[in-house]
């Protein structure tokens, strides 16, 4: 499986304060990364620098062999991201945000794109409703929808389930998981849902104070620290003061 | 009743409006704005009073062409600030847009706006007033083309601020139009203002629109070099605006706001 996000030493300085520490990694094609840290830890700055929002002090993005400061339009048509944090214009029916996002990304077969998006998450019933007016799941859903218009190979999620109640929040991995495997894409989760990132990563980074302080499969890390579970892993490594395992 | 609660609910506003220049300019700025401009139009209308006399509708095709740069300008911002507001911000710059394509989009839309605008204020003119604004003829597509290149214009210059200092740039969108004003001359001639404020007036396009239009309708001529100085003016503060926003784009993308759009 060929690697579709490369960073190399990637930097962030917001003048005298270094947000993100000169960090690498890779995630294959198939793969699900989980991106974990304490607040402040420089993760929400490193997806901010994936999708071109930021610009690293030094170091390299590669989005599928494009370098990301040479290809930022065509990257931008094959990655896409979800956050609680941003929304969709309100006023507008979902059916009609939908439509401007796939214009935006250029998709061909709008209509059988919306269809098939509106099946697998659920939301037919919602298209013509007001996107203001939804729940938050309802929302979360849609919000996934617009960020799988454009086939995206590499998808960007941070904290996906946020707020969602734990039938939504298992319907939104069970259908991440399941994306993932029938399209062979990529998937960078940022998220504090240990038993979330557990479940749905192949392998993660431990980020603190903008550095990757470990990384590696959820089960070798719990073995190797000595702990229960992730989240044991998580506190522990929160909590330690040596920055480096 | 608690003062306590009170004493709270005023130092969240106090903070902010302490913690951002923009904020503390606007509370500044209105008064001033206003002060000025009116002062100029009673000065104007004290010492000319017949000077309208032969030109009924002077002052409404005025006001209309005044309107029209507003409406451009404001829509413009509006267009910018809705995706700050429904924060959608940072799903449209991660989608594949070149800047080019997002302010060609907004461009356009604003003057659909304005048009929507315009078009039943050109209308009611006619029967509530016995003025019409077409009396200025084929010269005034040429000076409507010019007010929305300033609108245009000073919409990338705000939408610029935005980008670079986030929403407490907010304030400062809605009052550009009112501070340019007072140096527009839209109501009165470029010599009611003093020497200091012509130098500044001199190098807008607005004052040559305006001149230009009370020109039209008053003496019945057509000074063309006011038509070409607006032009002119317009394609410097034009591309003045685009290299703006690209130099805020960049430096946002620096700093951050495109993630961070808070208050």
């Amino acid at each position: 499986m060929k690697n579709l996000i490369e960073v190399k030493e990637i930097k962030k300085d917001y003048g005298k304060k270094e947000a993100v520490k000169g960090i690498s990694f890779n995630v294959r094609e198939n793969e699900i990364l989980g991106l974990l840290g304490p607040n402040g830890s420089g993760k929400t700055t490193t997806i901010g620098m994936l999708l071109g929002l930021l610009k690293p002090t030094s170091g390299q993005i590669l989005i599928n062999n494009l370098k990301l400061e040479d290809h930022r339009i065509e990257i931008l048509e094959m990655i896409n991201f979800i956050s609680p944090y941003i929304e969709l214009p309100k006023k507008l029916t979902v059916k009609q945000n939908l439509y401007v996002y796939s214009k935006l990304y250029k998709v061909q077969n709008i209509e059988e794109r919306i269809e098939y998006l509106s099946e697998k998450l659920r939301i037919g019933e919602l298209l013509d409703n007001v996107t203001g007016e939804l729940s938050s799941g309802q929302k979360n859903r849609v919000s996934l929808a617009k960020a799988l218009i454009n086939e995206p190979r590499v998808l960007l999620l941070d904290e996906p389930t946020a707020s969602l109640d734990p039938e939504v929040g298992d319907f939104v991995r069970t259908f991440l998981e399941e994306y993932k495997r029938e399209k062979k894409i990529s998937i960078l989760l940022a998220s504090h849902n240990m038993s979330e990132v557990q479940r749905l990563c192949k392998s993660v980074l431990m980020m603190k104070n903008g550095k990757i302080i470990d990384q590696g499969k959820p089960d070798d890390l719990i073995a190797k620290h000595g702990r229960a579970d992730l989240e044991e892993v998580f506190l522990k490594l929160s909590r330690s003061k040596s920055e480096l395992n | 009743m608690s003062l306590t609660r009170i004493y709270g609910l005023f130092l969240r506003h106090f903070y902010l409006i302490t913690r951002s220049f923009p904020r503390i300019l606007d509370l500044v700025y209105w008064p001033t704005i206003q002060i000025t401009l009116w002062g100029f139009i009673s000065n104007f209308f004290a010492t000319h009073t017949t000077y309208y006399n032969n030109a009924v509708g002077v002052i409404l095709t005025c006001a209309i062409l005044y309107d029209f740069l507003f409406r451009t300008s404001i829509g413009f911002n509006m267009l910018f600030l809705e995706e700050i507001w429904s924060r959608n911000f940072t799903n449209l710059f991660i989608a594949p847009m070149k800047i080019g394509e997002i302010l060609t989009s907004l461009v356009i839309t604003a003057l659909i706006r304005s048009l929507i605008g315009l078009v039943p204020a050109i209308l009611l003119t006619s029967p509530l007033f016995g003025i019409s604004i077409l009396d200025l003829g084929i010269f005034l597509f040429l000076l409507f083309l010019s007010l929305y290149i300033f609108g245009i214009t000073l919409g990338i210059l705000v939408s610029s601020g935005l980008l670079r200092f986030g929403p407490s740039f907010e304030n400062i969108a809605w009052s550009t139009m009112f501070l340019l004003a007072p140096f527009g001359c839209i109501y009165y001639p470029i010599e009611t203002l003093p020497e200091i404020f012509q130098k500044i007036a001199y190098v807008l396009p607005l004052v040559y629109i305006f001149e230009e239009a009370r020109n039209i309708l008053i003496n019945q001529t057509v000074d063309i070099e006011n038509i070409y100085n607006a032009f002119i003016w317009n394609v410097f503060y034009f591309s003045l605006s685009i290299t703006l926003f690209y130099y805020s784009f960049n430096a946002a993308k620096n700093k951050g706001t495109l993630i961070n759009m808070g208050e």
